[in-house]
């Protein structure tokens, strides 16, 4: 590892402050799981570390109102006791916790997984299904944006130098309504997405599908928002002929690489696979929720 | 290069030190402060061998930097046992050869105690996921399997 500064400052501002100063040469530190990894192998060559863990509000699961707002460096092992967001956001949940061993969930954070920009990260096709926004903060003050705005290609976000995510916000639950994310590794844990899909889905009283949203992610440079494969889902239980549909607009929206854990055809495929069973499971969730 | 000063819990024992900030919580458990039950793999997080709990989470020691110890508190391996009392834990793995070469070991210990510290009747799928982060060349995992599965019981009877 090169040698390099360290700081932990203990309020928004300050970080924001020594982010500017270090004009890019600095790297934010939340969980570690990744960076640490990056640090050692001389892929990431940051003169300063800032670790933001003591910024208040960085970590935990806050709920308001039906709506949550989780601090970015909350560890996927904190996401996986809290039996309220558990409820909601059952597939947001599932997805962080796909991520990594026991010891890597005591330290992988939301914020992380989505700021390291890996195609392959799973909690973000499902944040991105859930429709949530993150809390950015930097020298021109805080904005809230879409999760998927975040990402712009592998390692790289939109971002500027002086900005980290603060927390993330999930909207309130309507009635009949919840999500569930998949993915496909060869092997049981412990791998990297060959596709992730995350799905959720509001229901109407006879069991309509009234409002959908799907994400897919480990099928493009970035997660994908895929409106066509939720509009397929729109206005019907959930047949065959939405299925079909979503499954289709799912198989069109990939553009994969070609790699180890898969070709681009074996991608393409799966990844309508994975959005159908999704559909599935977040159909079923949402009918249990009268 | 400018040290930093790190005051922390180590198994219970206020302990400080100086580092440099690209030091791992593992490069000074093992190369400061002597405690080299925790063990280097891979440095990158794949394998368990350096597991250790902060704050009563499970982590890999490398993969954490060593200034961030800083308040926290610190278990590894080495305050395992009480004195010359193995713990439960340690005493099944060599009634059921749960080791052959013994390097994963300390990290499967730290993590299956991590385990049976949240849940003392893990079924054998739970511990067999909750222990996925450890890898062991030697054993095939049953024997490690048993070996918690075992101690959990004999914990829970007393």
């Amino acid at each position: 590892m090169a040698m390099l500064a360290y700081k932990a400052p203990s309020t928004a501002e300050e970080a924001v402050q020594i982010l500017a100063g270090a004009s890019g040469r600095a790297k934010v530190l939340s969980g570690g799981t990744d960076l640490l990894v990056q640090l050692r192998s001389g892929r990431a060559k940051p003169e300063l570390i800032v670790d933001i863990k003591k910024v208040p509000g960085i970590s935990g699961i806050r709920e308001r109102d039906g709506t949550f707002v989780i601090g970015a460096a909350t560890s996927g092992a904190e996401l996986g006791e809290h039996e309220g967001l558990k409820k909601a956001w059952p597939g947001v949940v599932e997805a962080a916790n796909l991520i990594g061993s026991t010891q890597v969930q005591g330290r992988a954070s939301l914020g992380g997984n989505l700021c390291n920009a890996s195609p392959a990260a799973d909690s973000v096709p499902a944040l991105i299904a859930a429709r949530a926004t993150c809390i950015v903060v930097g020298g021109k003050g805080r904005r809230e944006v879409p999760v998927e705005s975040i990402a712009t290609g592998p390692g790289r976000t939109s971002l500027a130098p002086d900005e980290f995510v603060l927390e993330f916000h999930l909207p309130k639950r309507p009635p009949r309504s919840a999500d569930a994310y998949l993915r496909f590794i060869p092997r049981t844990e412990m791998d990297i997405a060959v596709v992730g899909a995350g799905v959720n889905l509001t229901l109407d009283a006879a069991g309509v599908v009234k409002d959908a949203h799907v994400a897919l992610g480990a099928v493009a440079p970035t997660a994908l928002l895929v409106p066509d494969a939720a509009k397929a889902l729109m206005g019907r239980k959930l047949d065959e002929t939405a299925l079909a549909g979503l499954d289709a607009a799912c198989r069109s929206a990939c553009k994969p690489i070609d790699d180890k854990r898969g070709t681009i055809e074996y991608r393409v495929k799966v990844a309508g696979v994975m959005a159908r069973r999704a559909a599935a499971i977040a159909y079923e969730r949402a009918g249990e929720r009268k | 290069m400018k040290k930093h000063h790190v005051s922390t819990t180590i198994n219970g024992e206020p302990t400080e030190f100086l580092c440099e900030p690209q030091l791992t919580l593992l490069d000074v458990l093992r190369d400061q402060l002597q405690l080299t039950g925790s063990k280097e793999g891979c440095s990158s997080g794949d394998c368990g061998a350096c597991s250790v709990i902060v704050d009563g989470r499970l982590v890999c020691s490398c993969l954490v930097l060593a200034v961030e110890a800083d308040g926290r508190k610190v278990e590894t391996i080495e305050g395992m046992s009480e004195g010359q009392e193995l713990h439960p834990l340690q005493r099944k793995f060599l009634e059921h050869a749960a080791l052959q070469c013994g390097f994963c070991t300390p990290g499967v210990l730290v993590a299956a105690k991590a385990l049976l510290d949240r849940n003392p009747d893990p079924t054998e799928e739970e511990t067999r996921y909750w222990l996925a982060g450890n890898l062991c060349r030697c054993t095939g995992y049953d024997k490690i399997v048993r070996a918690v599965l075992d101690a959990a019981a004999e914990m829970r009877a007393k």
